[in-house]
């Protein structure tokens, strides 16, 4: 029986803007088991980084408030813990890592002061032991000279050390969850064949579960045991992620899969998803994704589909109307 | 970093040189005859005559300019019109109030400006931003002399803790400062403001927050040296702003300083005064911009450490 | 394949019925300008001094000329709102009519500081070359003259008088446009509808006007209003210095130089006319602010 490290039940995320109020993330939920990767996927603007962020509480700067859910990380409620003990768990517990590995260290700070900065939050060591630590890190993530990496600007880093050297940030205080946004996203693609070699490697030693948040399949197929697929803020199909390639059920999967560019394949064209993601604060009625589905139905645009669960124990979900209908024919 | 400064000193270079044709050109540039404006409507033409010699307009316009040259290099600047003083000892005993009150506005401004404009974009959309933002606003929009004037009126008048006029104390100093640089510090407390909202907003406080840091760390140590930076490259601009305020404010506190001497010396006429008090604004200027300038490069890793 | 096409439609249709349309760009700048409430009040403020302005001669209470020796110095009372002067006039009157010459005086200086500025700073800003340098360098010498001391120094040279205070000013305005139209020029310059348009064929003077300077009247606009804030103050400013109009009609800045002699006894003739130009230079500067922010993508 698989211990899980984080549960979101329910979560659901709201931001005031102008017009009114936005819901970002609507009614999400998932587990995450120790030692597990499981894949958030999505276009741009479907909510989840907003849900990585809810789960981080980093929501302060922005208008945007959870609320309503649950989020459990290794059996303890955090959604509504004072932010003093968020600190504490933040960076330690669980640790973030983000898309833009150059903008994201300070141009201003030396990167060993950063990742002391990090250790000493967390640990109650000395400078020096901090910046022993430091090394050691840089060292496991790959860093071939540590020591002058340590004495840098962010400036004289490449964008694939940059990543690195945020992962042994992040890893620095030995979380036990991960998050990952788009970490690969910014980066060539050996480099991102690399970083993702790394995380795999950290998670095998340390049993550390993993959130990898992306909209690129090819690093699901290659990370992820499951998969959570999202579009305008509801998730719309869970599986492990064999079974999601094999027969994706949704039609929002089915054509992201459909999108990807076969090698070999001789196409006309490119297949694509016609329309593009809906502005969140002028949601069509009924499915959100019934506009631009190829199966719609009547019904799609009158009445919102709920997430069903498709096989039992497999973890298998799936918001559709089209379930409904093959249900009633005795098709499943 | 040494060559940054370097390039920065060359570009300077050219420039000085640029202004001192500038002024030079300045008193030729006067529609009419300036030795007849300077001598009077009544002056008869020997007077006229001997104005335009003392001006040294009578010889060809290149030799004037090389004597203009010499001059500058052995610190002759000419004679004032007035009783035979050379325009040299008409400016030094002028040069101190104005380099006094022009460092300590430059203090008052940048200090509380940017501490007005950090609290204003911590506080956002509270109360002390909006303050902050009133005061910014104000500072920008308000007159300076008139700001000076009801600041004596306060200050000096009603109250009596303070000079009206004139350099007597130490406190002397006091209200003259503030008004001069109160227009440059109302433009940093916006400036400071946008630059930290604006840094706030970057990938790296997001990192430094999922770090657990404490959020006033988050700003104190990541923020404020980020938006420094920004707000030092508008410094030198808007200090420009703030060392003309001199002939203002000097003008309405009765200082003896050069920016009121430039507002007589164009009420006289006398022009080689003028020009040369012209000549030290500008190359004030210049210095002052440079002196940012190379601020900015200490304070930019990307500079300093190249 | 074959029914790809009725497919798109069918979605096409489909979106169309269920998703909303887009707003008029006028419509929506419009929109989120009234959201502003500072920048609308600012707004309200100076349409009511230009109009104030313009019907003054009209409207004064009393000939802002007139002097009346038995009225002297008099503070604010219910016949003289905002008092009298030295010579009995009254204050309203006289800065209700100064309005129109202050108010004239920026609007002409910032125009044709505006126009020459704009003008230089797009050719620079598109030919660059020797013809960039040569207006940047200029910029960068009237630049060491900070502000005032640039209008001073025009003064210095032309003489005091209302024009030359225009000038003055014009010229100090200049500089500061050139280098924003420059830089707003530049960046417009490389976006890719300018280089489609000179993939087409257009001349340059063509793809100047008609499709770089469109995109940076955005700048133009924000830093016009703002100038004629600072306009009003130097003009104050020069006035005050008793380098501008000429005693006799009301000015503003004068009023204040010649009030200040009675600060002690009678505070209202500075506190007045000092009043009136703050809250003209404030509303311009907020509603400066106003535009910038309604046209700001980035602001919601």
């Amino acid at each position: 029986m698989a211990e899980i490290i984080l549960e979101v039940k329910n979560l659901t995320t709201k931001f005031k803007r102008d017009k009114g109020t936005v819901t970002a993330v609507d009614n999400v939920s998932f587990e995450i088991n120790k030692g597990e990767i499981l894949g958030l996927v999505g276009e741009s603007g479907c909510g989840k980084s907003v849900t990585s962020l809810s789960i981080m509480r980093l929501l302060i700067d922005t208008s945007g408030k959870i609320t309503s859910g649950k989020i459990i990380l290794d059996g303890k409620n955090i959604d509504d813990v004072p932010e003093r003990e968020m600190r504490q768990i933040r960076g330690k517990k669980m640790a973030m890592i983000f898309q833009e590995p150059m903008t994201s260290l300070n141009p201003c700070m030396r990167i060993d002061k950063q990742m002391t900065e990090a250790i000493l939050l967390h640990n109650n060591i000395t400078k020096k032991e901090a910046y022993e630590r430091a090394f050691q890190v840089l060292k496991s993530v790959g860093i071939p000279d540590p020591k002058n990496t340590l004495q840098s600007f962010p400036h004289q880093l490449s964008g694939g050390m940059s990543q690195r050297v945020m992962i042994a940030m992040a890893m620095s205080c030995e979380p036990e969850l991960l998050i990952a946004d788009e970490p690969t996203t910014a980066l060539d693609v050996t480099i991102q064949a690399q970083i993702l070699e790394l995380m795999m490697k950290i998670r095998n030693e340390k049993n550390m579960g993993i959130l990898m948040i992306t909209h690129d399949l090819g690093v699901v197929a290659t990370m992820c045991s499951r998969v959570v697929v999202m579009y305008a803020g509801r998730v719309m199909e869970e599986a492990p992620v064999e079974e999601l390639f094999a027969n994706p059920l949704h039609p929002y999967t089915k054509g992201l899969i459909a999108s990807v560019p076969k090698l070999g394949a001789n196409v006309a064209s490119l297949p694509s998803i016609p329309g593009s993601v809906p502005d969140l604060s002028v949601m069509p009625k009924g499915c959100k994704f019934a506009p631009r589905c190829e199966s719609q139905m009547a019904i799609c645009h009158k009445e919102e589909p709920e997430l069903m669960l498709v096989t039992e124990g497999k973890m298998r979900k799936c918001r559709c109307h089209l379930l409904n209908s093959n249900k009633e024919e005795g098709n499943v | 970093m040494g060559r940054y400064v370097l390039k920065r000193l060359l570009n300077a270079i050219p420039l000085l040189f640029a202004i001192l044709f500038f002024v030079f050109l300045f008193i030729h540039l006067i529609p009419g005859d300036p030795a007849r404006l300077v001598a009077g409507i009544d002056a008869t033409k020997e007077e006229v005559a001997l104005i335009r010699e003392q001006l040294g307009l009578n010889k060809p316009l290149l030799t004037q300019y090389f004597e203009y040259m010499k001059g500058l290099l052995t610190f002759d600047l000419g004679d004032s019109i007035k009783g035979g003083m050379s325009v040299a000892e008409m400016i030094a005993p002028r040069f101190k109030p104005t380099i006094i009150l022009t460092i300590l506005s430059i203090l008052w401004a940048t200090l509380l400006g940017v501490v007005i404009g950090i609290v204003s974009a911590v506080k956002r959309g509270k109360i002390l931003d909006y303050t902050g933002m009133v005061i910014a606003i104000s500072g920008i929009s308000i007159p300076g002399f008139w700001l000076g004037l009801i600041l004596i009126q306060i200050f000096s008048v009603s109250l009596g803790w303070l000079p009206t006029g004139g350099i007597t104390t130490w406190k002397s100093y006091i209200l003259p400062s503030l008004t001069m640089g109160s227009g440059v510090m109302a433009i940093l407390a916006r400036f400071t403001r946008s630059a930290m909202l604006e840094t706030m907003r970057e990938d790296y406080i997001r990192t430094a927050r999922a770090k657990g840091l404490r959020e006033m760390l988050v700003i104190g140590r990541h923020a404020f040296k980020n938006s420094l930076i920004q707000v030092v490259t508008v410094l030198g601009l808007q200090i420009g702003g703030l060392l003309t305020g001199s002939v203002l404010v000097e003008t309405v506190f009765s200082i003896p300083g050069l920016g009121r001497l430039l507002v007589d010396s164009i009420n006289y006429r006398d022009y080689k005064v003028v020009q040369a008090l012209l000549l030290f604004f500008a190359f004030e200027y210049v210095i002052v911009n440079l002196v940012v300038d190379v601020l900015y490069g200490v304070l930019n890793p990307k500079i300093r450490y190249n | 394949m074959a029914d790809l096409n009725t497919e798109s439609q069918k979605s096409k249709i489909a979106a169309d019925e269920v998703l909303p349309k887009a707003k008029s760009k006028t419509k929506e700048f419009i929109q989120k300008f009234l959201t502003r409430k500072t920048a609308v009040i600012s707004a309200g403020v100076i349409v009511l001094l230009v109009i104030a302005a313009i019907l003054s001669p009209y409207i004064v209470p009393y000939n802002p000329d007139m002097a009346d020796y038995n009225m002297m110095l008099q503070g604010p009372s219910a016949s003289h709102w905002w008092g009298t002067d030295e010579f009995g006039r009254d204050i309203f009157s006289r800065l209700l009519v100064g309005a129109r010459l202050s108010l004239t005086v920026a609007l002409i200086s910032v125009i044709i500081g505006t126009a020459v500025g704009t003008v230089l700073g797009l050719l620079a800003g598109y030919y660059g070359g020797w013809l960039e340098a040569l207006v940047m360098r200029g910029c960068d010498v009237l630049f060491s003259f900070p502000d005032i001391l640039l209008a001073i120094a025009v003064v210095a040279i032309i003489g005091p008088g209302v024009i030359n205070v225009v000038i003055a000013v014009a010229v100090f305005t200049v500089p500061s446009f050139a280098r924003i139209m420059r830089s707003a020029t530049l960046s417009v310059k490389e976006s890719l509808y300018v280089e489609v348009a000179r993939s087409l064929g257009c001349k340059n003077n063509r793809i100047l006007w008609l499709h770089i300077f469109p995109g940076t009247i955005q700048s133009m606009i924000v830093n016009f209003t703002m100038r004629i804030g600072t306009a009003i103050l130097a003009a104050a400013s020069l006035s005050f210095l008793g380098f501008g109009a000429n005693v006799t009609e009301p000015d503003w800045g004068a009023m204040l130089s010649q009030g200040r002699n009675y600060l002690n006894t009678a505070p209202h003739i500075v506190l007045f006319p000092g009043i009136l130009i703050f809250i003209t230079v404030l509303a311009f500067n907020l509603l400066g602010d106003g535009l910038r922010d309604t046209l700001d993508p980035k602001i919601k």
